[in-house]
């Protein structure tokens, strides 16, 4: 097993004439926190939409856990072992929390129609076998108590951990998180980063998008930094903080 | 499950089993009109059931449903029926009828589930109308569906000897034709009701609410959201495959204008009316407004005679107006439908739009 999980080669994406991804060639390792930073508009959600599938990148590809991902296949990606939450959450609002997280459950599980009309033993085990899980992932992201509750109606921190709980009940091998800290307070940010540093130690690898400097250089193993589309440098924190481009990025030098 | 075994829920389950059982005589003795119209009342829970599946459940509107409804119709008409001189037994008929319909219930859903909302609707619309215009000139050069004169003398419901046209004496009991249909019709629809309920709460149900809830998502998490959704056009297809075949042999007779839009969008209606996606309310949908229409029939004369003395109005106007006009009244004060599942009452009220990203 290669130490390699992911590498993105030469991904290009452009949207009319705004090149939102120059051929971004990156690779993420078995086991780290990697962090995308950048200004806004630099591409980072774009980047995570190309490979989870839901844009096909105009060029390039990516290579996952050894074999070539799928453009266009959202649901083979989440297949693969690639989950992720969304700058702008979304959530399935009318179901409760557990029910988000029994759905991410899906791509796991079997039972089909037949089952379902029949109710037989296998079914009826499955189903158990679902909601434990989901009840699991909820007291792992600590938010538990509201499993009963409509998604819409939880408060917004813990709807971004009600985002991570289903994308962790997928199984993923590479989680990544698009802005997870966007408008959090100081302590729930502190909160977040215990989280995201548990998931990491249970094994999972982590990409992060995140503004908030201070808890990517804290977190990340490695870090890459984009700029209107082009990858400037990916290395470790110590170094990406020094590097001139990078301060010049993000003052808008 | 549990709370089945409570004892409150079980003195409930035992009064509307009795209520089912005697409502055929009670509605019988105003006459068998009310027993037929009773069971058509329980056919359309059938269709809106079916219906709700990919409506209510998945969330694509489908406006050409009443054609699965044909395909099991015909399905039955031909294979019991002196017209090609076949009389297959139910226990065979219908399956073929509801594997024929969930089969064109994929080759409607295989092209067309990349379209949403609005351009679906009009996609399943034409498909409607398509199968509809097939039945009615079908008759030639090869005679298959006997055309607009529609297929007569198709046999009715038979399980060995026992048929269910006619009156038998069971367990002392004189039953004319339509009351045993209607015990068969309520065993098919308690039947149907328990399917969707196991459905609804599946895994694949909770598939099916997710892409209703947001599509991106439900991608994100790995569902495979076109064979999802297809799945829901399959299985709605089927039940209305299997309640075509009952119709068409309660009624030993078929023709394509049984199979119009107009009926396509009463189903729809109930579905809607009734409660989307919530089973009581959608079965509550088909209930009244099947006997709605009726009971204006026998009402709009007699109201009118005794208000000004002679008929000012054509009673069958007058019958369709005030049933439209009940139909926008609801929709106006109860937008969620009648009987809405409390999550969905909530929903309509902040549906906000948002962009991907
Ligand atoms: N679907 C789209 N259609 C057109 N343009 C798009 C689309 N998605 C992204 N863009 C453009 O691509 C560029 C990169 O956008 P992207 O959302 O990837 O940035 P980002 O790095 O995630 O920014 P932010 O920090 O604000 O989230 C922007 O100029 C944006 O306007
Ligand atoms: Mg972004």
């Amino acid at each position: 097993m290669s130490d390699i999980l992911l590498e993105a080669k030469a991904v290009a994406k452009h949207f009319g004439g705004v090149k939102a991804l120059r051929d971004v060639s990156l690779t993420i390792r078995r086991g780290e926190v990697y962090g995308l930073i950048g200004p806004n508009g630099a591409g980072k959600t774009t980047f995570f939409n190309c490979m989870t599938g839901l844009y096909i990148p105009d060029g390039g590809g990516f290579v996952f856990d050894g074999l070539a991902l799928q453009a266009d296949a959202p649901h083979q990606a989440a297949e693969r072992g690639i989950a992720r939450t969304f700058q702008n959450i979304r959530l399935f609002g009318n179901m409760t929390a557990i029910e988000n997280v029994m759905v991410g459950r899906h791509v796991r599980t079997k039972a089909g129609v037949f089952g379902a009309m029949l109710m037989n033993r296998r079914t009826r085990d499955e189903e158990a076998a679902i909601r434990q899980r989901a009840l699991e992932l909820l007291h792992y992201v600590d938010i538990a108590d509201r499993a009963d509750d409509l998604a819409k109606n939880l408060s917004y921190g813990d709807q971004r951990r009600l985002e991570i709980a289903r994308a962790l009940a997928t199984e993923p091998k590479l989680l990544c998180l698009d802005e997870p800290a966007a408008g959090m307070n100081a302590t729930e940010t502190e909160e977040l980063r215990v989280l995201i540093e548990g998931i990491r130690n249970d094994g999972t690898t982590v990409l992060l998008i995140e503004h908030d400097v201070k808890l990517v250089m804290g977190l990340c193993d490695r870090v890459a930094v984009l700029d209107y589309g082009s990858l400037v440098i990916e290395d470790v924190p110590a170094v990406v903080q020094k590097d001139q481009r990078v301060i010049e990025a993000y003052l808008g030098a | 499950m549990k709370n089945w075994l409570n004892p409150r829920s079980t003195v409930g389950i035992a009064l509307i089993a009795v209520a089912l059982i005697a409502l055929p005589f009670v509605v019988g003795a105003a006459g068998q009109a009310w027993v037929r119209i009773l069971n058509f009342a329980i056919l359309y829970v059938f269709l809106a059931l079916g219906l709700n599946i990919v409506v209510g459940f998945a969330g694509l509107l489908d406006l050409g449903y009443i054609a699965f409804y044909a395909v099991g119709a015909y399905t039955w008409a031909l294979l019991a029926s002196p017209h090609f001189g076949l009389h297959f037994p139910v226990w065979a008929i219908l399956p073929i009828g509801a594997v024929l319909a969930c089969f064109f219930g994929v080759l409607l859903g295989s092209p067309t589930l990349k379209l949403r909302g609005d351009y679906l609707a009009i996609v399943t619309l034409g498909f409607g109308e398509i199968v509809r215009i097939f039945m009615n000139n079908l008759n030639s050069p090869v005679n298959i569906t006997n055309g607009p004169q529609g297929i007569t003398l198709i046999d009715p419901v038979r399980f060995g000897d026992f048929s269910f046209t006619g009156t038998s004496q069971i367990l002392g009991l004189t039953l004319g034709g339509p009351q045993k249909y209607y015990f068969l019709l309520v065993a098919l629809a308690i039947l149907v009701i328990v399917i969707n309920v196991r459905l609804q709460h599946s895994r694949i149900g909770r598939a099916w609410q997710a892409i209703r809830e947001d599509e991106i998502a439900a991608k994100a998490v790995g569902i495979n959201t076109r064979n999802v959704k297809l799945l829901a056009f399959a299985m709605g297809a089927s039940f209305g495959g299997i309640a075509g075949g009952i119709f068409a042999a309660m009624q030993g007779f078929v023709s394509p204008e049984s199979f119009s839009l107009i009926e396509s969008i009463m189903v729809l209606a109930m579905v809607v009316l009734g409660g989307m996606g919530h089973i009581p309310g959608v079965i509550l949908g088909a209930v009244l407004l099947t006997f709605l229409p009726e009971a204006l029939r026998y009402a709009v004369t007699p109201v009118q005679m005794a208000l000004f003395g002679k008929i000012l109005i054509d009673p069958e106007s007058l019958r369709m107006l005030i049933f439209g006009l009940a139909l926008v009244l609801v929709m106006r004060f109860k937008p969620a439908g009648l009987w809405p599942s409390p999550e969905r009452s909530r929903e309509l009220g902040d549906k906000v739009a948002e962009g991907a990203k």
